[in-house]
């Protein structure tokens, strides 16, 4: 490709850009993928899952090698190795307390020996196939339009399913106990929920790679969830953010010739580091003012003291 | 002053009914000749107990005697090896949102970026499937019964803040509007002073006493220390040794009842501001360590 220059007239440059048709399909795809990504990472980051969520995209990655190997469709190897290495993980939670800590040492099993397999098929497979830098990192140009529409469908499956699911789902997932007195399956939601990340990310993963997923999915959501803590604001803000960064990182991609996935993460790192000062430095100010305005605030003791029989 | 104790032996005989309440309506909870088992071991049996409307009842006892399995067996969480239960006339279970429940102290993680606010509503609405549509007819209510509940227990200064971020006292009073956010008619709270401080104590079991009398709700409470609630309190269910006794708090803990339930002498001293200590009681081995077991 020609190393256009960027012109900062940004009509100009979406009119450069899309004038080649796999920029369009690059962009419809990031799109897609950024909103779907980033809500089932919104639910990840909140379930505390993002160990899980790191393995299940990992697992992308042997599943295409082991596609490529055995000369079946690489969708099929995504799909398959996502969902099973899902119900793997929620076969190792069975018995648990839901949102405990105690599952990542077997988490961390899966994903080592799934990984150690990737390079073998990898190894197995000596001919054309483009080296683990596609499978990890993905490559958005060569997009078809057919892959856009089968990735928009998945998209809206994952998407409905999550908005059928999703008020169960927030509340076992912040409070399983009560949640599962009031007749929340639980349990049942945390396999849901599981296979829902391995499809997503299994479906993502194809153009963004398996690793650039991880980066889509944890970031935007980590990063709003930093900013608000309402819960609706808080999804829709992670939805803005992944598909901000993803068409930003698209842009910086196009016109400079390095890694898009290096820029979609930095700029997500970025917001991230951002919002956390932002947050710092809300505090300060709350704090600053508290200090010097005699806190009629005060919410603790004094509020309680009336009700000591 | 003739405590019944209540134990699977005796109850045969008849007497081992609480009768102490005025028998003018349905009660509201009702346990006859109850009894739970857990992984094969009985933890105790025989318990009769029946809960009036607007009744403050306490769950009491030494660690892992099946405290919270009680109230379990009452949510239909575990269920009941022997014995006849109602809850508001139905089995264990089958009351949904009649019943509200304060499951033994969870403290949410600092991190957790989910308001006070947003907690309180998962009690209302959390476990309905699907999208709360913005143009629903009852969602000024929803938002109107939320704000009330918090009003109620005193929450409204920080239910607007990260629920990780607030004060053990404070998200105890956040997950009562929980659990009272549906206007249960019983309300089954396990150890909710539990790991709270002194002044905390005193002024949850204030609010759940004042929600109990006001509000007309039986509050079925699970606790290891009487004294924060005793001046609310209804009756008291103690239990020991795989038996219990019910009645009012000044029958059951007291010397000659507690000696009698546990087979071994017990004293039960009265300090000058009227707490009651229970001395000489074969407190399970692993007092501090195990409080889950229960």
């Amino acid at each position: 490709m020609p190393s256009p220059v960027f012109s900062w007239n940004l009509l100009y440059d979406f009119q450069l850009m899309w004038s080649y048709p796999f920029m369009v399909n690059a962009f419809r795809a990031g799109a897609i993928v950024a909103v779907v990504a980033g809500a089932v990472g919104w639910f990840m980051v909140l379930r505390q899952q993002t160990f899980a969520g790191h393995t299940l995209s990992v697992v992308a990655f042997p599943g295409a090698a082991l596609a490529t190997l055995a000369g079946f469709s690489l969708s099929l190897g995504y799909f398959g190795f996502c969902v099973a290495a899902a119900l793997v993980l929620a076969a190792m939670r069975r018995g648990r307390e839901p949102g405990g800590s105690e599952e990542s040492a077997a988490t961390g099993v899966v994903q080592a020996f799934l990984l150690a397999c990737g390079y073998l098929f990898m190894a197995l497979y000596k001919g054309l196939l483009e080296g683990p830098q596609a499978l990890l990192f993905g490559s958005f140009t060569g997009i078809t339009t057919g892959q856009v529409t089968t990735l928009a469908l998945a998209g809206l499956a994952v998407l409905l399913v999550l908005a059928a699911v999703g008020r169960p789902l927030l509340f076992a997932s912040v409070d399983p106990q009560v949640a599962a007195a009031r007749g929340v399956p639980v349990r049942g939601l945390s396999i849901a929920f599981l296979v829902l990340l391995g499809v997503a990310t299994a479906e993502a993963a194809q153009i963004t790679g398996a690793l650039l997923v991880f980066a889509l999915m944890v970031l935007p959501a980590a990063t709003a969830q930093v900013l608000t803590a309402r819960p609706g604001l808080s999804l829709l803000l992670t939805a803005v953010l992944g598909f901000t960064v993803t068409w930003a990182g698209l842009v910086a991609g196009f016109y400079w010739n390095y890694p898009l996935g290096f820029f979609v993460t930095s700029f997500a790192f970025g917001l991230f580091l951002l919002a956390h000062g932002a947050r710092f430095a809300a505090r300060a100010v709350e704090r600053h003012r508290a200090a010097s305005g005699a806190g009629p605030s005060s919410s603790g003791p004094a509020a309680l003291a009336g009700g000591a029989a | 002053m003739n405590p019944v104790v209540a134990k699977a032996a005796e109850s045969e005989t008849g007497s081992g009914v609480a009768l102490d309440v005025t028998p003018t309506s349905e009660p509201v909870l009702c346990l006859c000749g109850a009894a739970a088992r857990v992984g094969g071991r009985t933890l105790w049996s025989g318990v009769d107990l029946e809960v009036q409307a607007g009744e403050f009842v306490a769950v009491l006892g030494p660690n892992g005697v099946g405290k919270s399995t009680l109230v379990k067996v009452l949510l239909g969480i575990v269920p009941a090896a022997e014995g006849e239960i109602r809850v508001l006339g139905r089995r264990p279970g089958e009351a949904g949102s009649r019943v509200g429940y304060l499951p033994q102290r969870r403290s949410f993680d600092p991190d957790l970026r989910i308001r006070g606010v947003d907690v309180v509503r998962m009690g209302l609405d959390g476990d309905r499937w699907g999208v709360p549509l913005p143009w629903a007819r009852n969602r000024r209510a929803q938002q109107r019964r939320v704000d009330e509940v918090i009003e109620l227990v005193g929450a409204s200064a920080y239910a607007h803040r990260p629920i990780g971020q607030c004060s053990g006292g404070e998200q105890q009073r956040l997950l009562i509007a929980q659990a009272l956010v549906r206007r249960p008619e019983v309300l089954l709270l396990d150890e909710p002073l539990d790991s709270l401080d002194l002044p905390n104590q005193s002024a949850v079991a204030a609010l759940i006493g004042r929600i109990c009398h006001e509000e007309n709700v039986a509050v079925v409470m699970v606790a290891h220390d009487v004294n924060p609630i005793l001046h609310h309190l209804d009756r008291v269910v103690y239990i020991a040794e795989g038996g219990a006794v019910c009645g009012p708090p000044s029958e059951v803990v007291n010397s000659e009842t507690l000696t009698r339930l546990y087979r071994t002498p017990v004293e039960v001293l009265s300090t000058q501001d009227g707490r009651l200590v229970v001395v000489g009681q074969p407190e399970a081995p692993a007092v501090h360590t195990n409080r889950h077991a229960g």
